[in-house]
């Protein structure tokens, strides 16, 4: 079969045997994700993920990653990393991306190569307070793949139409979240 | 003068004192809003006492009561009468347009050449509701409170409340009282108890100089105008109707409605924010109060400080409520008003479409003045006790105007 020589470098058997495990162990499907930061200087911060909560227990990455975020000159900053809306992009990207290569494992679709553009637009009248009626984050956000796969192009956007039904950026960007801010 | 309102009437009444020619138009009669868009059960939120205009005050046997929409009605028109102020009712202005002396006011009965024209018609001519109310879907009914009169006239079942201004809030209330649940969607709102330390919290707005602060004293003077209405209502018992009384009545609490997607609604996840902002704007209110008090000798002492209860966070607000479910049958917008200028052909609108002016002076068109507008000279511009001293303030500027021959300094 064509699907056993597919390999875009996912285990999708061990994503499906993770799968049918947690079924009946709903506890463990628990997970909670985490972020600290620390602020440097002006809009500058340092952002670092590496423990977090899942599979009933606590759980590390390999090594602690980091993450700068400034703004850049033209907003009189210094321009030391991307901007958290910036950040904001490149998780979507990524959690689409990582599907699309998922679902086409799954699929038995051989990827050749995959890339996305994103753009969000945004209107800064709203986070510099000058209309109340205008929003501070994205008013719309555009992804642009250029997939190259052994698929027809109907499969191509059937791959990309899942991987945005599963994508768990996706759907904090598309949907409300219940934030808690607390200082202690 | 356009509209014979209180505010309308207000500067008449000073206008006669500085023996100046004027005639007000009126679209209906008298105190026309209060007659016609307001719902059944309104009171006024300020008290009695607090109902004067210049030279006429609140004479009645409850001065601390609230008026219901007949007995403003009346106050309203019995002041008219008082000041015998030439008004032309049912006579609605069709354009005001700038001639070389001055202004042209066409009618539908005539036209008016006049040197200065005074705005009066009101700041909540027009519901405004939000662009996502054509994503409504079928068959759920959406009223505006212009058109909503009392609950019984609302379909059997659920109703979604969006916005928690006093409008809001008393709607809320009032429609869950008539049994059907309600859902209320909360965005910036503006907390505040209905007496403290033993008094209206209307006195010590009006008593600790709060209320009087000027349009250019204001830190964040857009913001200001822009603020929906305080959580406040006028009933005999005085109670205090804020988003924790809701809860507690059983009203559903979520988040600003922020878009309807494929039949269903959904909500800020903010909501905590919005109450943490309104509660700390109470408090530090409170404490203004507090320090104009403890420095002031009061006739009467007042009650001790009091603090109140944070607004309780539901547990876990609901982000989406499905409308095609049949749980909802109707959504109120009480998402606020806009006045109405499509007659006024001067440019004097900005990009909004509202009124460009400084404290009521409209800069771009000498002879132009508008009264009633949100923090137009003061806080307390828009009630009714506010009328008098922005009436003086423009009247006075108007007089300066005419005497100059119509130039401005």
């Amino acid at each position: 079969m064509a699907e056993e020589n597919v390999n875009n470098g996912v285990n999708i058997d061990a994503l499906l045997a993770a799968r049918e495990a947690l079924k009946n162990a709903p506890e463990a499907a628990k997970f909670t994700w985490r972020a600290s930061c620390k602020w440097q200087n002006g809009t500058h911060s340092t952002s670092t993920v590496q423990g977090f909560h899942g599979l009933g227990d606590e759980q590390r990455h390999k090594t602690q990653f980091s993450f700068e975020t400034d703004h850049p000159e033209v907003f009189a900053s210094e321009d030391h990393g991307a901007t958290p809306v910036e950040l904001v992009l490149v998780g979507l990207a990524s959690c689409l991306t990582a599907g699309v290569a998922t679902v086409a494992q799954n699929r038995g679709i051989q990827l050749r190569s995959v890339e996305a553009k994103l753009e969000g637009k945004m209107n800064l009248y709203g986070i510099l307070g000058i209309d109340s009626d205008v929003r501070n984050g994205y008013d719309d956000i555009k992804v642009t793949f250029h997939i190259d796969a052994d698929a027809s192009k109907k499969d191509i956007e059937a791959l990309v139409a899942q991987s945005q039904k599963r994508s768990a950026v996706y759907d904090i960007v598309t949907n409300p979240t219940n934030v808690t801010v607390e200082i202690v | 003068m356009i509209g014979a309102g209180h505010a309308g009437l207000a500067i008449s009444r000073v206008l006669t004192e500085h023996s100046i020619d004027h005639v007000v138009i009126e679209r209906g009669e008298v105190a026309n809003s209060w007659r016609r868009e307001r719902w059944d059960s309104l009171r006024l939120l300020t008290p009695n006492w607090q109902s004067r205009l210049p030279g006429y005050a609140y004479t009645g046997s409850d001065p601390d009561g609230f008026m219901t929409m007949p007995d403003v009605i009346g106050h309203i028109a019995n002041f008219a009468a008082v000041i015998s102020t030439p008004v032309r009712t049912h006579t609605a202005v069709t354009s005001v347009r700038r001639i070389d002396d001055g202004y042209r006011v066409a009618t539908d009965d005539g036209e008016i050449r006049c040197r200065c024209v005074v705005l009066a018609s009101g700041a909540a001519n027009i519901p405004r509701v939000p662009q996502v109310r054509e994503a409504v879907p079928e068959p759920i009914e959406c009223v505006t409170p212009f058109e909503y009169h009392n609950p019984e006239r609302l379909p059997r079942g659920g109703v979604l409340v969006v916005g928690a201004s006093a409008t809001g809030v008393q709607l809320a209330d009032e429609i869950h009282r008539s049994g059907r649940p309600v859902t209320l969607a909360v965005g910036e709102h503006v907390r505040l108890p209905r007496t403290y330390r033993g008094r209206d919290v209307l006195w010590w707005m009006e008593h600790s100089g709060v209320w009087s602060q000027r349009y250019d004293e204001v830190d964040d003077l857009e913001r200001a105008r822009g603020l929906p209405s305080p959580q406040l209502v006028g009933t005999p018992e005085h109670m205090t109707l804020d988003l924790n009384v809701l809860q507690a009545a059983g009203v559903e609490i979520v988040g600003r409605l922020a878009a309807i997607r494929d039949g269903r609604a959904l909500f800020s996840g903010g909501l905590r924010n919005q109450f943490a902002l309104a509660d700390l704007k109470m408090q530090r209110l409170l404490d203004t109060f507090d320090a104009w008090a403890s420095q002031t000798p009061l006739d009467v002492e007042a009650a001790p400080a009091e603090r109140f209860e944070p607004t309780r966070a539901p547990a876990s607000p609901r982000l989406t409520l499905d409308l095609r479910s049949g749980e909802i049958r109707s959504v109120l917008w009480a998402t606020g008003f806009r006045p109405d200028y499509r007659w006024l052909e001067v440019p004097v609108l900005d990009r909004k479409g509202e009124l460009r002016h400084d404290g009521g002076v409209i800069v771009d068109a000498p002879g132009i003045y508008a009264i009633g507008l949100p923090v137009l000279r003061r806080r307390k511009s828009t009630f009714i006790l506010g009328a008098e001293d922005d009436a003086r303030d423009l009247v006075g500027h108007l007089a300066r105007y005419l005497a100059h021959g119509g130039r401005t300094g």
